[in-house]
């Protein structure tokens, strides 16, 4: 009787070990799990993962024009007839073969004998490796696309030089803040005006009203009093002048940049271009270059900084005038060297055309249609770079890091950055040119806001050993009898079923 | 390259021709610039220095085209203007508290710490974002905390703070923000970038007199930028950007003197002055010569045949002039170094008509009491002053105790806005218009208690207290003399900041010190304190029920004896069962 009370006892021990165990394991431990997980939405990864191998296909559209008396007359039937007068205007000289024009057209020159007894299919395979030329000088060329992807994508190291070209330009972003900035290191010997906004009304704002497609320009001035360059520039005797040369470019630079201020109103990057009017004792000042021989346009510019001139005005006043001298600066010759530097600046980088080829002086405004197309297509290229390793990192990050949070924005941000990469893929590939640019600064901004957001940095240091201190306390003494119960039934069971096999045998 | 350079230059040679070359003469639209130093003999013994530098720039802001060409006025402030449809914006960084019994009125007020206050163009549709936005470009532009200003400490008050410069009409507060950030501390770092806002830097004129080692080694230090709309002329068809720098500083003489009474530029800042800057309109020095017309306190050298008068603050003051944009000021040295001797140093002082203090009473940790006081010292006429009081949301106003009382009886204010706190959200904004009677005290007592916070609220320090921003009193205050109420370019700067609308009394405001309280502070180990107190509760508790519920219970015999024990373990080494 006494044995049998027992035995129920023990049995119903070890019914409730079980259970608080099966309670714990049950509700408890999901509790915990799901109280104490952080936050994250979904991330599209797969389609990530194909972004990080993704090809580009470009594809520009081309239309073969043939001038009149071209072709034979049953050949010309149904092609439109266009630019004959431009060839007689603007080609002349025999060794040119390819002219460039303004805008997206270009005419080829070929010889009679060529042509002679040939149909349209056969002269357009004649014609086919210089279209090629020319759709490389008008749309985009391997070189092109590779110093787009230059900051992305590790190319085997090409020459100096072209490492220097690709370097130079800025990177692509939605908008640039252009600074001019009158420098007068003494203005007790110079009082300098200039009509910085007639300037910027004629020579930039059409440059840039062109350019509006690209992103948005913002245009400032100011004029800084008491601000030198930094370094000495050396007095040469037997010129009568002073003398900045390239090696000591690299100085001048910095403590400049300290007085142009940084702009308070917006995040863009600023293309910086300077005006230095060296006061009465320093002046004329030269630049010279590495050979030692002056710049013709006295102006220097620094890679994805912007450019500086020097403008002397000792010649415009006698040795009598009386300081401060009252200066007009001559915007015209100023600004001729600032477009120049923007230009470059803003990524037209023109590798010399092939030989045979002519191209057209750039109009009034400065920039042809076809150099818009080649920059609209590399900065594609770019932003769809930029934002593919945006992307890729985050996801990568997140992946790697389980304590950051995902906040539903984030997801959004990152797929609808996927998705407008996907869009400007295959409006690249279907040769819409301004579509894709389009897409391709929707998905930078997104990637961007995505991978800058603060949000993703809240529960990011959460080390270990402090979850383990504050966890501890509870759960040491909690688990440490239901192990000990667990352990000892095992054993208790291991031991019946042993004397088990004992009675058998 | 050089060839596409060349080419380039040659398709934009084309483009010259097509151009006028215009020549320039915008003399005009340069705007113009003034600078100034007054310097005022304190009856405590003390100097107060005061500069102040003007840019006015005439240009059509209201309009709504977009300004991006600057020649006087600085970019960096003109940007933050047109970005964020600003109308009027003051901002001072403060070190030290200006002492308003011992020193008089300074000419620009400021309360210790960080003060901002902005009133924006009524196209702002999102007054709070644009202002968080602003704080934080304003905090990068000065290298100051602003960045801290939030809903908790921003004010709409609804009387106290009316635009400066011209109005256009509105004064709907909805547009104004206002906060102090009593805490930050001013330095170098502040003084830099204030000095960089001058077309001329700290490299000619009176700017250069502010070396930082010397500015910073005072007993009271305050610099400021005022931007606001003011008229071009006295018909006022066109208005123009006015942008005020002012830096005051006090020295104390006794400390660094070696109880010698003299003084000159040199010894004060370690400079002396050899030039105006060539950009400003008028550079000058005004000393203030009224108690001394025979010289019998103090010794002025080189002496200044110019003297002029002006009304400040309501007094008519004697100053003697120093212009520097003319050679002669400089002398044969090329170079001026001003000096004051003293002969004596009586002098009574003419004790300010207004002045106030706060503080607070009580004591433990649950309940205080907050004490204004304002004293009005004109023998015979009483004014209207105007009180804002900001208090944050962890101290909790019980607004139903508050009293105002002077010489005895209540004081009923004629006007009281109100504006309770919410936890975490907006300050207690209290505004009351009161009317002090003559030669009296009046005091304002409202009782508080203070709050809990949460464990990360609090600051690092919080031992240290919490800051409570100094009160704010605007007043009319009775004038000896006509005040001048048409501004105009000729006056010096001291006396203009203020509009002054009639002749019987001027503005002026004056702020109390700040408050350090202190709140109920945990020990902050006690989170994880409390993380083990309660798991080991639970998990006793735990322990316990599990044994209940999984021991089996069974009577046993009672334990052998003692004896019994022993003698058995012999017997089992001898080999012979035990009992």
């Amino acid at each position: 009787m006494y044995f049998l009370a027992s035995l129920s006892e023990r049995r119903r021990g070890q019914l409730a070990a079980l259970s608080i165990a099966a309670v714990v394991i049950v509700v408890g431990v999901p509790l915990w799990w799901r109280t104490t997980e952080t936050y994250r939405a979904w991330l599209p990864f797969s389609q990530i993962k194909d972004l990080s191998k993704l090809q580009l296909h470009l594809s520009a559209d081309v239309e073969v024009v043939f001038a009149r008396g071209t072709l034979t007359p049953e050949q010309q039937k149904k092609l439109p007839l266009t630019q004959t007068q431009d060839e007689e205007h603007a080609v002349d000289g025999d060794n040119v073969k390819v002219y460039i024009g303004q805008r997206r057209t270009a005419i080829l020159r070929i010889n009679a004998e060529m042509r002679a007894g040939k149909t349209v299919e056969q002269l357009l395979a004649v014609l086919k490796p210089q279209i090629k030329q020319v759709l490389q000088v008008m749309s985009f060329s391997h070189t092109d696309i590779t110093a787009a992807l230059s900051d992305r994508v590790r190319f085997n190291p090409g020459s100096k030089e072209s490492m220097t070209h690709s370097m130079r330009a800025f990177t692509s972003s939605p908008g640039y803040e252009i600074t001019f900035s009158l420098l007068n290191p003494d203005p007790r010997s110079h009082r300098l005006h200039w009509d910085i906004e007639g300037a910027v009304q004629t020579y930039i704002q059409p440059f840039l009203t062109k350019l509006s497609p690209l992103a948005n320009f913002s245009i400032d001035s100011q004029m800084l009093h008491y601000a030198m360059l930094g370094v000495n520039p050396r007095y040469n005797n037997d010129r009568g002048a002073f003398i900045l040369h390239a090696d000591s470019l690299a100085h001048v630079i910095n403590p400049v940049e300290a007085r142009l201020g940084s702009n308070a109103a917006s995040s863009n990057p600023v293309l910086n271009f300077l005006l230095y009017v060296p006061d009465a004792q320093h002046s004329p000042l030269y630049i010279q270059d590495h050979k030692k021989m002056d710049v013709p346009s006295n102006a220097f510019h620094s890679p994805r900084w912007g450019g500086i001139m020097v403008y002397n005005v000792k010649n415009l006043y006698g040795p009598e005038a009386e300081f401060p001298v009252n200066i007009n600066i001559n915007m015209a010759e100023v600004m001729g060297v600032f477009l120049t530097q923007l230009r470059l600046l803003v990524g037209m980088e023109s590798s010399p055309p092939p030989p045979g080829f002519l191209v057209a002086p750039c109009g009034s405004v400065g920039l042809a249609d076809w150099e818009l197309d080649r920059l609209m297509w590399s900065r594609s290229v770019e932003n769809i770079a930029t934002a593919t390793t945006t992307i890729t990192s985050l996801a990568q990050l997140l992946d790697q890091i389980g304590n950051i949070v995902i906040n539903d924005n984030i997801a959004q941000q990152v797929s609808s950055a996927v998705t407008s990469v996907q869009l400007a893929v295959a409006e690249l590939e279907a040769g819409n040119l301004g579509f894709a640019l389009q897409y391709s600064k929707e998905t930078i901004l997104a990637s961007e806001k995505a991978f800058f957001d603060p949000s993703l940095l809240h529960l990011l240091y959460f080390p270990d050993d402090q979850k383990f201190a504050i966890y501890i306390p509870l759960f040491l003494p909690m688990c440490v009898p239901i192990l000990l119960s667990l352990l000892k039934m095992a054993s208790e069971a291991r031991r019946r079923y042993r004397e088990k096999q004992a009675k058998k045998d | 390259m050089a060839a596409h350079r060349c080419r380039y230059l040659a398709c934009l040679l084309l483009l010259f021709l097509s151009v006028i070359l215009v020549t320039m003469s915008q003399e005009t639209t340069l705007g113009h610039e003034q600078h100034e130093l007054v310097i005022r003999p304190l009856h405590s013994g003390d100097i107060y220095a005061s500069f102040q530098f003007r840019t006015v720039w005439e240009t059509d802001f209201m309009k709504g085209n977009k300004v991006s060409h600057y020649r006087l006025f600085p970019k960096s402030l003109g940007q933050v203007i047109s970005k964020f449809s600003v109308r009027e914006l003051h901002i001072s960084f403060t070190q030290g508290y200006w002492r308003t019994m011992q020193w008089g009125q300074p000419f620009i007020p400021s309360p210790p710490g960080a003060e901002l206050w902005v009133w924006f163009q009524d196209s702002v549709t999102d007054v709070d974002a644009t202002w968080k936005e602003l704080t934080n470009v304003l905090s990068g532009i000065f290298c100051a905390s602003l960045n801290f200003i939030d809903s908790t400490n921003t004010l709409q008050p609804s009387a106290s703070f009316k635009p400066l410069g011209i109005g256009n009409g509105t004064t709907d507060h909805r547009f104004l923000r206002y906060a102090t950030l009593p805490r930050e501390i001013v330095c170098t770092e502040n003084l830099t970038p204030w000095k960089k806002l001058l077309p001329c830097g700290s490299k000619a004129g009176l700017a250069v007199l502010l070396k930082s080692e010397k500015l910073f080694h005072s007993s009271f230090h305050s610099q400021s930028v005022h931007i606001r709309p003011v008229c071009q002329d006295r018909q006022c068809k066109s208005s123009s950007w006015e942008l005020r720098q002012a830096l005051n500083v006090v020295f104390d003489l006794h400390t660094s003197g070696q109880s010698k009474r003299e003084w000159s530029l040199f010894k004060m800042f370690s400079r002396t002055l050899t030039e105006a800057c060539p950009l400003a309109s008028s550079s000058k020095i005004y000393i203030d010569v009224t108690d001394n017309p025979q010289e019998e306190q103090f010794e002025l050298s080189p002496a200044t045949p110019l003297l002029s008068q002006a009304v400040v603050l309501g007094d008519r003051r004697t100053f003697s002039v120093y212009d520097l944009t003319q050679q002669v000021t400089f002398g044969t040295v090329r170079s001026l170094n001003l000096m004051i001797r003293w002969k004596s140093s009586e002098g009574d002082m003419l004790r300010p008509l207004l002045h106030a203090e706060r503080y607070v009473t009580g004591y433990g940790l649950q309940t205080g009491e907050i004490h204004t006081l304002m004293y009005n010292n004109h023998p015979f006429r009483s004014f209207p002053v105007l009180l804002l009081d900001s208090v944050p949301w962890y101290l909790r106003l019980y607004i139903h105790t508050l009293k105002v009382i002077s010489k005895g009886k209540d004081n009923n204010p004629s006007y009281i806005h109100y504006q309770p706190s919410k936890d975490r959200e907006r300050p207690h904004l209290l505004e009351m218009l009161l009317q002090l009677p003559p030669h009296s005290v009046t005091e304002v007592t409202v009782q508080f208690e203070r709050a809990l916070l949460k464990w990360t609220e609090y600051t690092p320090d919080p031992n240290h207290g919490f800051y409570v921003g100094s009160s704010v009193i605007s007043s009319l205050v009775p004038s000896t003399v006509a005040m001048e109420t048409n501004i105009t370019m000729e006056q010096p700067l001291f006396s203009s900041f203020f509009p002054c609308k009639e002749e019987s009394s001027y503005f002026a405001r004056v702020y109390t010190e700040p408050l350090l309280v202190n709140l109920p502070t945990p020990d902050f180990s006690m989170p994880y304190n409390v993380i083990c107190l309660t798991c080991t509760v639970v998990a006793v508790g735990y322990g316990s029920l599990y044994n209940l519920l999984t021991r089996s219970f069974q009577v046993e015999e009672p334990n052998p004896g003692l004896a019994k024990r022993i003698a058995n373990v012999i017997r089992r080494m001898r080999g012979v069962p035990p009992l």
